[in-house]
């Protein structure tokens, strides 16, 4: 080793260091809001991670057991609720966005009145989930509008049960979730520069080659984001579940079983592992997704390279 | 010499767009997502329409339209559910969300548009985690501690607990907005001679204040519409008018349909003036665009 | 009408010709025109596009030049007229069916596919086979000089090499036409000189017709065998490079060849050799445009390059006298702007030592000083010469 020199002699001084790598003073702005963050968001999580692991019993403090977790997966009902979830969010994502790339691919051009069919896109987004599901209630319940339409229509002798099951909670994810998915789906495909379909119908493509070979890649990241924030619209159903559903059978998903186990039964350890079992299993579908779309193209989808 | 071919146009436009070549060949495809389309559009009026029936019906049983008409609901539910009271709190809840938001967030943002640190992308992450996990699973843990610090079930508690998707989604809403102000107008503004003081108030302030016009609308309407985070930090007296409206649902039986309709149409409509309002500044993709990665 | 023979053959020094003549015998349009709603963007147009030319449109943004090409490729509708190909028409066929090339103004590569597959992308659309594509594609990428980016993807590429993907894209599929829409406009200025030579010796070697749309009056002399200048929607000529850089046929098509020197005089004197025209303290002797005969009391708007404009001899007899004012150094030569004693800026070049100050007699040769008659009202929109 040679002779060390004092630091200050030839190294810059330390706030130039810094500001080489784009730390000055600026970045205390960013403090307010990340401990806001951090205080209201990191903390709580972390709060239930660890009210999560405690004992049951709840007599004893701090202990380490998994007994909800082992609560949860041991009650079928409760275990239930995740496939009863799945088996909603994940046709409901897949219609909604399914529907969605046609639909936006055939309005990809400016048209007369487009922008008052996207500014009506927004009004179920506007309701709520529960105008929206009072209204399916009446407008598809067996005296609603929907069964005397198709009575008269001599599709149904009897009115088909469309509410307080499956059904009813499906229709309102998609009734509150296509608008959502729309708009991103087209947000998406209008960043694809127009230029790049003409170039391809120079040399030969027609519509259908234009859409597979063209089109279709380019938007597909968009759509696999579009699906991933559907699911997870989807995945954290909750007031619609509760009142167009059966929330004690079909449709007893899990945000419902969390929220009862904490807020009714104020049991505040099983309901936050529920919700933590609820976050991860989010997670691991947001990360496969995330995973899938990596591998594909994803850069800009201008019109230069 | 060269032929000069600078003649008139050899009949008169209007002539001519008469006899534009119009393909208005209608495929099925077409049909198919129109019809879809159109489809999706009946139900939602049907959807909205019944409701908004409802509340003006005298009774209405199994008849395309209910027997008589009046306001009454109206009048009942707001004495009923005491709306007055709700919605001030809701008033006073959105605005002090939007407030706290803005001032909290739109400096954070500043901060990550205009420079690149170590750490940025965790950053980012963090702030991206409140957008991605469902309301329901950080509030069941939130209105836990709220609970312990004796916050929960007061205007305080709910509006803490909708600051959390609030501040992301101010700023994921304003970073891209800073990140297209080139930031030589603020250099050029300092070789005027501005001080940092003018900087902020003469440039940056002006430039931002659309952005934070949209910001600001768009975390009003999500905050009137936030129904989880308020359902589970809410107490009685500190319930916004979704809130209210879905406990009314759920206690159905004692009360009549109707009243609960005519609350429910009282909240889409105060809905739609925000959304009205909220279109003239921004355009619909913004409302439901979250962070794109 | 005097045209270039068109040029069929490659020529003898570029050695390897890859193809012989061209695909096209003759493209015609006929009267096409385009309007949206109300505005006229192109009024009828004719022209006849012979197998191996190369044609330009020229002119300023806006005068209709693109939607001229859009409406070619069958991307734009034609409001009117017909395209007939080898006497065939072809207007009412959709821009798949017309299998024309065509190089955009930002390339339009597809992103998400490597070069290779950009460039096959067309041959895979018509079912060409593979062992063929991969011939095909490698003759193109070899020509263009893209051998080595094959396997990358556009966002990896240069400037220039993108455009060199996008030229190889459209000619991959050995069109009868190839349109170009100012290709070489998202380019560096050295850049773009190099590309100029690159797609000019494309077209030979290839046998290519090309229809090449720019607002570069530089680019469009150097490139093209014949250029259409066009003017809010108008032809306002069609002829060869030397024909426009001559003889222009209006002030317009006067202005975008280079004559900086536009003067609004009136004409005193004329006779069979020539006209003299005075106003503004200025007297200019020159040579008639066009047919259209000179009468004492006519306005004119008299035009001369800057190159033409010289300081007089002691012997000669000068236009006028003006104050040089700025002086800039270009090369061999002096480019000079003098102001007149009216206010009217004279842009001149000189070979000898200028100052900012003196005050210099200008003449210009009879023959390069060229006058227009005006219509009585001088409006810009309609300054036309009467055919």
């Amino acid at each position: 080793m040679t002779v060390a020199l004092p630091p200050t002699a030839h190294r810059p001084a330390l706030r130039h260091r810094l500001a080489e790598r784009g730390v000055d003073r600026t970045l205390l702005l960013v403090l307010p809001g990340a401990l806001a963050v951090v205080a209201l968001f990191c903390y709580p999580f972390l709060y239930g991670l660890q009210l999560s692991f405690q004992p049951t019993s709840g007599a004893t403090q701090g202990g380490f057991s998994f007994g909800a977790y082992h609560a949860f997966f041991s009650e079928p009902f409760a275990r239930k609720s995740i496939w009863q979830t799945f088996s909603l969010a994940v046709p409901a994502s897949l219609i909604n966005v399914g529907v969605s790339v046609p639909i936006s691919y055939r309005m990809r051009r400016d048209f007369r009145g487009k922008r008052l069919l996207l500014a009506l896109l927004v009004v179920p987004i506007t309701l709520g989930t529960v105008l929206t599901a009072e209204g399916i209630l009446e407008f598809y319940g067996p005296a609603g509008w929907f069964n005397h339409t198709l009575n008269l229509l001599g599709l149904a002798s009897s009115p088909v049960q469309l509410t307080m099951n499956y059904t009813g909670v499906l229709l309102s994810l998609i009734i509150s979730g296509f608008p959502f998915a729309y708009l991103l789906t087209h947000s998406y495909l209008s960043g694809i520069h127009p230029s790049l379909e003409k170039a391809a119908s120079t040399l030969g493509a027609d519509w259908w080659q234009r859409f597979r070979h063209i089109t279709f890649p380019l938007l597909l990241p968009g759509l696999m984001t579009t699906f991933c924030l559907s699911f997870v619209m989807a995945f954290a159903v909750f007031p619609s579940a509760m009142m167009v559903g059966d929330p004690d059978g079909k449709t007893h998903v899990i945000s419902i079983e969390a929220y009862e186990a904490a807020l009714e039964h104020f049991d505040y350890a099983q309901g936050c592992a529920d919700a933590m079992i609820m976050t991860v299993l989010m997670l691991v579908v947001i990360v496969a997704v995330t995973t899938l779309r990596s591998r594909l193209y994803s850069g800009s989808t201008g019109g230069k390279g | 010499m060269s032929v000069v071919l600078d003649r008139p146009a050899t009949a008169a436009p209007g002539a001519e767009s008469g006899a534009r070549r119009r393909r208005i060949a209608i495929r099925p495809g077409a049909w198919l997502t129109w019809g879809a389309l159109a489809f999706f559009f009946l139900n939602l009026l049907g959807v909205i329409g019944t409701v908004l029936l409802n509340s003006f019906g005298r009774s209405w049983f199994r008849s395309w339209l209910p027997g008589g008409w009046t306001t009454h609901w109206y009048s009942d539910a707001w004495t009923e559910f005491s709306l007055g009271q709700v919605l001030g709190t809701t008033v006073e809840v959105t605005f002090l969300v939007v407030l706290i938001s803005l001032v909290l967030a739109v400096p954070a943002s500043y901060a990550l548009a205009r420079r690149a640190f170590p750490g940025r992308k965790l950053l980012l992450g963090l702030f991206v985690l409140p957008i991605l996990v469902p309301p329901i699973a950080y509030g069941i843990p939130l209105a836990t501690v709220l609970y312990k610090f004796h916050l929960a079930g007061s205007v305080t508690g709910v509006v803490l607990a909708n600051l959390v998707p609030s501040i992301p989604f101010v700023v994921f809403t304003m970073t891209p907005f800073i990140e297209q102000i080139d930031p030589r107008i603020e250099a050029a503004a300092r070789m005027c001679g501005a001080g940092t003081r003018t900087v902020l108030t003469r440039i940056l302030v002006p430039l931002l204040l659309p952005g934070m016009l949209a910001a600001g609308i768009l975390v009003l309407v999500r905050t009137f519409g936030m129904f989880e985070l308020t359902f589970l930090t809410s107490g009685p007296t500190s319930q916004t008018l979704i809130v209210t409206l879905f406990s009314a649902v759920n206690s159905a039986g004692i009360r009549s349909t109707q009243s609960i309709d005519a609350m429910a149409v009282i909240y889409t409509g105060t809905m739609a003036v925000l959304l009205l309002i909220a279109l003239r500044f921004v355009n619909p993709t913004q409302l439901v665009a979250r962070s794109s990665d | 009408m005097s045209t270039v023979t068109p040029m069929t053959t490659a020529e003898s020094d570029t050695g390897a010709a890859v193809r012989p003549g061209s695909q096209l015998g003759e493209l015609e349009l006929r009267g096409i025109s385009r309007a949206y709603g109300a505005h006229t963007a192109l009024h009828p147009l004719d022209l006849t596009i012979r197998g191996g030319e190369f044609v330009a449109l020229l002119g300023p943004s806006g005068c209709g030049k693109t939607t001229a090409l859009n409406s070619l490729a069958g991307l734009l509708p034609l409001t009117a007229g017909e395209i007939v190909l080898d006497g065939r028409r072809i207007d009412t066929l959709p821009p798949e069916k017309r299998g024309f090339g065509m190089v955009f103004q930002n390339y339009a590569l597809f992103p998400h596919l490597t070069v290779r597959a950009n460039v096959a992308f067309g041959l895979k659309m018509r079912g060409v086979g593979k062992a063929e594509t991969v011939r095909r594609v490698d003759a193109v990428l070899a020509l263009v000089h893209l051998t080595e980016q094959a396997h990358k993807h556009p966002g990896q590429l240069s400037g220039g090499q993108q455009q060199r993907v996008a030229i190889a894209r459209a000619i991959v599929m050995e069109p009868p036409l190839v349109l170009m829409d100012e290709p070489l406009s998202n380019l560096d200025a050295a850049l773009r000189l190099e590309m100029r030579s690159e797609i000019r010796r494309i077209h030979q070697e290839f046998g290519l017709t090309t229809l090449y749309v720019t607002h570069d009056q530089e680019e469009a002399l150097s490139l093209a065998d014949r250029l259409v200048v066009l003017h809010e929607g108008r032809v306002s000529q069609i002829g060869t490079p030397a024909d426009l850089y001559e003889n222009p046929a209006n002030t317009h098509v006067a202005a975008f060849m280079g004559y900086r020197n536009l003067l609004p005089l009136t004409v005193t004197g004329a006779d069979a050799r020539g006209a003299t025209a005075s106003g503004r303290g200025l007297t200019v002797r020159g040579a008639g445009s066009g047919a259209g005969k000179l009468t004492p009391g006519q306005s004119v708007m008299v035009a001369v390059r800057p190159e033409d404009l010289r300081i007089a001899e002691t012997d000669e007899q000068a236009l006028g006298e003006a104050v040089a004012e700025v002086v800039e150094y270009h090369g061999r030569v002096l480019h000079v702007e003098a102001v007149t004693r009216e206010g009217d800026r004279l842009h001149l070049t000189s070979s000898g030592q200028v100052r900012p100050g003196d005050v210099l007699s200008v003449a210009v040769d009879t023959e390069r000083a060229l006058f227009f008659p005006q219509a009585a009202v001088p409006d810009p929109a309609s300054q036309e010469v009467p055919a």
